[in-house]
């Protein structure tokens, strides 16, 4: 049973469990108010599950591809919960949630998640279907770029079926994550998938005043 | 030791601090900075920042824990800067404070960020409690701001702030076009031993009478350091030496005296005979001999926190909390934001 965090997009936070399925979900569409919404919806999520948090057995953190600032509330707080409950982090790649819930629904072949990268960017996905277990084989990605140059960026990309995913589902990175440990795959790395730089330019010295 | 044991976290700049404090007892300061890589651009980057915070925030909980020997289960409360500050670095501490709530059904407090610094002198290890009321300068990279703090936890009011660059900007803006490296104001230190600190009149920003009718108590830094940049071109451009010496010392006499003099004339117009250092600034050797000539000599008590507790740090942050729950306060709600502006007159958020 995991408590599952994903603020790529909006917030999403569920809890899960691989028998029993999803047993709560806070989702906050607004992209601008994740350090507002965080606290409260981890406290209805888990409130809602009926759940304790001692019965949890992990945390898991969608570490993006998105924006910087909001992915980092959700990270930082499945973080803090984590080590505040003494259970486990695990991370998966928010794309490769998108995919899974959209294979999980019946869905064949191969499947291109986008989410919205701000400053007319966007990040991208691409996966073939799923493996024998039905985990989603992420084939490229993921990786940003300006929308116009998305079918260049993806080898066969007419092949793709895209979708746009306005929401990241907290529930769906969970179960991923429940998949991902039954059948001993690898969890994402602890990088937050920022995909860009900092903003910032070496200046070449003092320019003159005078 | 008495008073609620609690856990303080501060990301509003480019330290991760973590400090435990029970009541006005001092149990662990860790402070995590991300100083170096800003060093390259010569100023806190607040990108930079925020990613540093995210990966510092769990080994400084772990660490803090450790150095003070306590669990988390023994804590009372949860504290955090929620502003002012970079709003993307205050939303990481923000964000694990409140997780951390709820994974341990712990109340939390939102703490201003500059009342912590006043909040800083009472785990002095001395003994002594801060004495109130009190002017408070508060003088660091992102902030300059003079206060009149009459009580800790229900009524600081905002006597003046900079205008344009916190002090401690200046400091690293001169530094670096005298050539020296990040963070400036320990360079400035270093080079200006040896200089004369009257070599150079360099302006005291809003310090001419038509500036003070309006501006009594605020700061202005940027003209200083277009003064310096200008000084240092003009005898680059006549071909004449540039002792840079003398101009670190004369800028650095500058900044303090404009620093001393309004926190001194504070003190003398409202008739507080104390006066309360924090922020990093303080760590300038000048600032603070200066500020102990003048406030002897205007029979005004001094106090300076210790060095590790006058740079920003989660501790100040925890023992403003532990005076609120003290005082009987209710813990602040879960929907607070991070506040990049928040007003020094909200204590609690
Ligand atoms: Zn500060």
């Amino acid at each position: 049973m995991l408590l599952a965090i994903d603020t790529s997009t909006g917030t999403s936070v569920a809890v899960v469990d691989r028998d029993r399925g999803i047993l709560s979900e806070i989702n906050e569409s607004d992209t601008r108010r994740h350090a507002e919404v965080i606290g409260e919806a981890i406290l209805f999520a888990i409130e809602r599950s009926g759940i304790s948090i001692n019965s949890l057995s992990g945390v898991t953190a969608g570490m993006g591809p998105g924006p910087f600032t909001g992915l980092r509330v959700g990270i930082a707080a499945a973080q803090a919960f984590a080590f505040g409950a003494s259970k486990p982090l695990v991370r998966v790649v928010s794309h490769d949630a998108v995919a899974w819930g959209h294979y999980a629904t019946g869905h064949v072949g191969p499947v291109m998640v986008v989410t919205d990268a701000r400053r007319r960017e966007i990040y991208f996905s691409a996966y073939s279907g799923v493996d024998p277990v039905g985990l989603p084989i992420r084939l490229q990605g993921p990786g940003l770029c300006r929308p116009a140059d998305l079918s260049e960026q993806v080898a066969g990309y007419s092949r793709y079926e895209r979708i746009d995913a306005a929401e990241v589902s907290a529930a769906s990175a969970g179960l991923l994550a429940e998949g991902l440990f039954f059948h001993r795959r690898a969890f994402a790395g602890p990088e937050a998938l920022y995909l860009r730089a900092p903003d910032v330019t070496v200046s070449a010295g003092p320019k003159r005043v005078s | 030791m008495t008073g609620p044991l609690v856990l303080g976290i501060e990301t509003s700049c480019d330290e991760t601090g973590i400090g435990i404090v029970r009541g006005t007892t001092l149990l662990a300061n860790v402070i995590a900075s991300s100083m170096e890589e800003h060093a390259r651009y010569g100023g806190v980057v607040p990108e930079i920042a925020a990613r540093a915070h995210l990966e510092a925030l769990t080994p400084a909980l772990t660490a803090a824990l450790a150095e003070a020997k306590v669990t988390l289960a023994e804590l009372d409360a949860i504290a955090v800067t929620s502003g002012p500050g970079l709003a993307g670095a205050l939303m990481v501490g923000v964000g694990a404070a409140k997780a951390l709530s709820v994974a341990l059904d712990k109340p939390l407090y939102a703490v201003n960020h500059l009342v912590g610094h006043v909040g800083a002198d009472a785990l002095r290890d001395d003994g002594t409690d801060i004495e109130l009321p009190t002017i408070a300068l508060l003088v660091s990279g992102g902030h300059t701001s003079l206060l009149l703090v009459r009580d800790l936890i229900s009524d600081v009011e905002l006597l003046g702030e900079t205008i344009d660059d916190a002090a401690g900007e200046a400091f690293d803006k001169v530094a670096r076009l005298l050539g020296l490296p990040y963070p400036g104001g320990p360079q400035i230190d270093r080079v200006a031993v040896g200089g004369d600190p009257k070599a150079i009149r360099f302006p005291r920003g809003l310090s001419q009478p038509k500036d003070l009718a309006k501006h009594r108590y605020d700061f202005s830094f940027s003209g200083l350091k277009t003064a310096v940049a200008r000084w240092v071109e003009q005898k680059q451009d006549a071909g004449e030496p540039v002792s840079v010496a003398d101009v670190a010392a004369s800028f650095r006499e500058a900044v303090t005296d404009v620093l001393l003099t309004k926190a001194v004339a504070a003190c003398s117009d409202l008739g507080v005979p104390r006066l309360l250092l924090g922020g990093g600034v303080v760590a300038n050797a000048r600032v603070r001999e200066v500020a102990a000539e003048r406030c002897a000599a205007a029979g005004i008590e001094l106090r300076i926190p210790p060095l590790s507790l006058c740079t920003d740090n989660g501790a100040m942050i925890a023992a403003i909390a532990a005076r609120l729950i003290e005082a009987g306060h209710g813990p602040s709600s879960l929907s607070f934001g991070a506040d990049s502006t928040l007003p020094v007159t909200i204590i609690q958020a």
